[in-house]
């Protein structure tokens, strides 16, 4: 297991490196220059725009430009903006609020997911299970925005349950949005544990195991669920590197200040050291989320094995 | 959150009263009460209130460029001069600014006037920070402004060489002279009989001796000599919270503190002060007429400076006879735009400048800025018409589309041009494009169509429109318009005498303007606000900034 954790591990810094330098290839490809871009429609003096050239590299070929930035990462710093605002301390004061979105997300999709799924498996055909497909349609139908705009609406401004916006009430403040970034992966959730509940409610080790008498609940719970779930935690780890992308709309029409909306910003004045930076650290994050995933499948499932 | 002891409400009022009747009084005089050093601290309302901003770019006033910033500056700075409802310049902490031939300026600030940090404002305070946005190496946003682009201080062009030295230059500005703690000269390029306006933009305000100590430290906590001080840090993407500077030079602010709590989607704001969380907001297009009905008088709407137009390259072919171009401008109906696209929030524009600065004449560009279809169609087919595919150049990441779109249809319905392209990118390559006009580098072509651009006023003056936009190789004018006469006229009105003489003569040079129609005005802007019922008071200057320390807590 050791072994196979750390071979994962090795593995991850190829990843790390190429995918890191698409990106920064990327945004060097943009057309335009960000830095006449800089005042907008004001005039800004040449010898202004050459020396922000030269301090953030902007004149020296795609290749020299990504050494220099790599440079800087192995020593710790992660670069500036074109304003002079350290990119390390927007990734530190960005990312934990993105990700305590993405967590709540998470749980609630995770909760009501698996809690909807499990009913409706074992009662296939019944109220609840007809009420959980229905619903479950009724929201993938519905676009993220819409849904936000209208949870805002309805939850926040006429009955005033919740907070609308930022995230001043520190917990509280994320409950909203997290319920709206979570309702999609919550129906494919739902769907996923019913499914695969159904299925293996069928199978023949499921009867054996009734046949020898156990009680429903370790049946259940025991054996069905593990096997079950194998499917569903393989869609929960990409999902957490989904939420902490897709959490762009959200975070705009909540007004959350994480790391999407930054990103999203910052492709549009072309900010490399903030583009490559963030899309770094999700990366890392995203790469450690999977080898957590693999690992529960031993727990899961224990004919799997690692070494 | 606490309250300080409310003053009785006449009192108050009483207090408000005398501000206005201080401020609406004569020209060049220090206005008695309104911004003199006052030794015993005056009555204020107290309790703490919250507007929405965007993310600021900078807080260093040298560097910030744009309105997100700017308003926050305004709270934690005070500059020479500030202005009242009807542009009439008002004395801050300059107590006057006065030269003999508008070349040579001596500023005299008044006494009492201190920084956040307990240090005094002195001419050093002005002359170092100057110094330091106009050094190229600092790589300042407003250095353009202390060059000829701008106020043209002498020292200019020795600190922006072709080749910018690593380090900023030891010397400083050589037009810039301290003479004694309070006064300071200063020596410009060339006569500018509007300079005292001119010193209100932030690129003028003073900086403390610990910035010089930590830039990047004083971008994240300004230390300022405003009416508000900062009360901790700039938290990013969250807010900038202030508080009342009790040791102000001039009147106090009104609340205790101010949040200004930042939104990356202006609209959000909007709910949140429907919330009853934020008390000025921001009104989403789309819901004006909600608006209007909900909030009754706290909707509220302010007159900007904005000027939006379409500029015809004149370099491109196809655009060389101005009745081509004054019947494309005829044939757009701006109204029915405005009315359709903007919720009419719009002003049609009828003039080369914005109502909001005095010279402004009421439908100055006369037939050529009004819809008339016939006349137009009947102008256009006498010029020879337009050959080819008429391409509209625009920025996509502003919101264009819509009213391109119409404009496009107007001129396909009313002038028969059949064949009309758009093209449209990002702003940074849009920009780039326009620059490439400009210079006369063959290989380059810049734009072959109109394209679309805005203005919105430095300061207050029909100057800062007329000669950024069409005077000979400015900065901003990206027609490469170029008329002797026009840049003479310019010249004139800024070596005028007095006021009424330089207006006159920039009128004079409008007048030409509008006669040879390089650009087509189309309209002007305000913005939309909405108040919650704990504030009032709310008052607006002509760059639609809040007057933060003049806001009342009224209610809890």
């Amino acid at each position: 297991m050791g072994r196979y954790v750390a071979r994962r591990l090795l593995q991850a810094i190829p990843v790390f490196f190429g995918a890191t330098f698409i990106v920064f290839a990327m945004v060097y490809l943009i057309p335009g220059d960000p830095i006449r871009a800089l005042n907008g429609e004001r005039p800004i003096s040449e010898s202004a725009q050459a020396v922000l050239r030269d301090r953030y590299n902007l004149d020296d070929p795609l290749v020299v430009q990504y050494a220099k930035y790599v440079g800087g990462l192995v020593t710790g710093d992660f670069g500036e903006t074109f304003r002079g605002q350290p990119v390390w301390d927007i990734i530190k004061e960005k990312f934990p609020v993105t990700a305590k979105l993405a967590l709540a997300a998470f749980i609630f999709e995770g909760v009501l997911g698996l809690l909807a799924g499990i009913l409706a498996g074992l009662r296939r055909g019944s109220f609840m299970d007809n009420l959980v497909l229905v619903s479950t349609t009724f929201i993938v139908a519905i676009p993220v925005f819409v849904l936000g705009f209208v949870a805002q609406l309805v939850l926040g401004v006429q009955v005033g349950w919740f907070p609308i916006a930022g995230i001043q009430e520190g917990w509280y403040s994320y409950i909203l949005p997290a319920m709206v970034l979570g309702s999609l992966s919550l129906v494919y959730i739902a769907r996923l544990t019913r499914t695969s509940l159904v299925e293996n409610l069928r199978s023949d080790y499921i009867r054996t195991a009734e046949a020898k008498g156990l009680p429903r609940r370790r049946v259940v719970g025991r054996h069905a669920l593990r096997n079950s779930l194998i499917p569903v935690v393989t869609f929960l780890g990409v999902d957490l590197g989904t939420l902490m992308a897709g959490a762009i709309i959200t975070e705009g029409i909540f007004n959350i200040p994480g790391v999407g909306r930054e990103v999203f910003l910052a492709v549009g004045s072309q900010e490399y050291a903030v583009v490559v930076g963030i899309v770094t650290a999700g990366i890392l994050i995203f790469i450690l989320m999977n080898l957590v995933v693999d690992l529960f499948y031993a727990v899961l499932d224990p004919r799997i094995r690692y070494e | 959150m606490s309250w300080s002891k409310r003053a009785p409400a006449w009192l108050a009022v009483l207090f408000s009263l005398t501000l206005v009747a201080a401020a609406c009084g004569g020209d060049d005089e220090p206005e008695p009460g309104a911004t003199e050093p006052t030794g015993e601290t005056a009555e204020v309302t107290g309790g703490e209130w919250s507007m929405s901003i965007c993310e600021p770019e900078s807080l260093i006033p040298q560097v910030n460029a744009e309105t997100c910033g700017s308003q926050v500056l305004r709270a934690l700075f005070t500059p020479l001069v500030q202005f009242d409802q009807d542009n009439n310049v008002i004395f801050a902490v300059a107590e006057s600014i006065e030269s003999d031939d508008n070349v040579n300026w001596t500023i005299t600030l008044r006494d009492g006037y201190t920084f956040h940090d307990g240090t005094p404002v002195t001419a050093q305070s002005f002359v170092d920070a100057w110094n330091w946005g106009a050094d190229c190496a600092n790589a300042a946003g407003n250095n353009y402004f202390f060059g000829p682009a701008g106020v043209n201080i002498v020292g200019y062009d020795e600190l922006n060489p072709e080749e910018c030295p690593n380090r900023p230059s030891r010397e400083g500005l050589s037009g810039l002279q301290v003479q004694d703690d309070l006064t300071f000269t200063v020596q410009l390029g060339a006569e500018f009989s509007e300079f005292p306006i001119t010193v209100n933009y932030n690129a003028f305000y003073p900086l403390p001796e610990s910035f010089f100590d930590d830039a990047e430290a004083f971008n994240e906590a300004p230390v300022g000599n405003g009416p508000y001080m900062m009360d901790g840090t700039w938290e990013h993407d969250v807010g900038i919270n202030v508080t009342r500077y009790e040791d102000y030079g001039g009147t106090p602010g009104n609340a205790d503190a101010v949040e200004f709590r930042v939104y990356a989607d202006l609209a959000v704001s909007y709910r949140d002060v429907q919330a009853g969380n934020l008390d000025i907001g921001d009104v989403p297009d789309d819901q004006i007429a909600n608006a209007e009905t909900e909030f009754g008088d706290r909707y509220v709407t302010a007159e900007s400076s904005s000027f939006s137009y379409i500029g015809f390259p004149l370099y491109a072919e196809g655009f060389d006879d101005p009745n081509i171009r004054r019947a494309l401008s005829m044939a757009i109906d701006r109204e029915a735009i405005i009315s359709a696209i903007f919720f009419d929030t719009l002003t049609p524009a009828d003039d080369m400048v914005s109502p909001t600065v005095q010279g402004y004449r009421e439908g100055a560009c006369g037939e050529a800025c009004t819809f008339d279809p016939e006349a137009a169609k009947q102008l256009f087919d006498d010029a020879g018409g337009y050959d080819g595919t008429l391409r509209i150049w625009f920025n996509n990441d502003g919101g264009h589309e819509g009213w391109i779109e119409a404009v496009s249809n107007q001129w396909r319905q009313n002038l028969g041009i059949e064949d009309i392209e758009f093209e449209s990118m990002p702003f940074a390559r849009y920009l780039g494009l326009l620059d490439e006009g400009l210079d006369d580098d063959p290989a380059t072509e810049g734009v072959d169509g109109p394209f679309r651009l805005g203005w919105v006023m430095d300061y207050p003056s029909m100057q800062n429109y007329l000669e950024n936009l069409h005077g000979t190789g400015a900065g901003s004018n990206y027609t490469t318009y170029t008329n002797p006469e026009v840049d003479d006229l310019l010249a004139q009105g800024k070596s005028a005498g007095s006021g009424e003489e330089a207006i006159s003569l920039y009128q004079q040079a409008d007048d030409m303007i509008i006669e040879d129609l390089p650009i087509i005005p189309l309209w002007y802007g305000q913005v939309q606000q909405v108040t919650s019922e704990r504030v009032s008071n709310v008052v607006y200057d002509k760059f639609t900034f809040v007057d933060v320390a003049g806001v009342q807590v009224v209610a809890e």
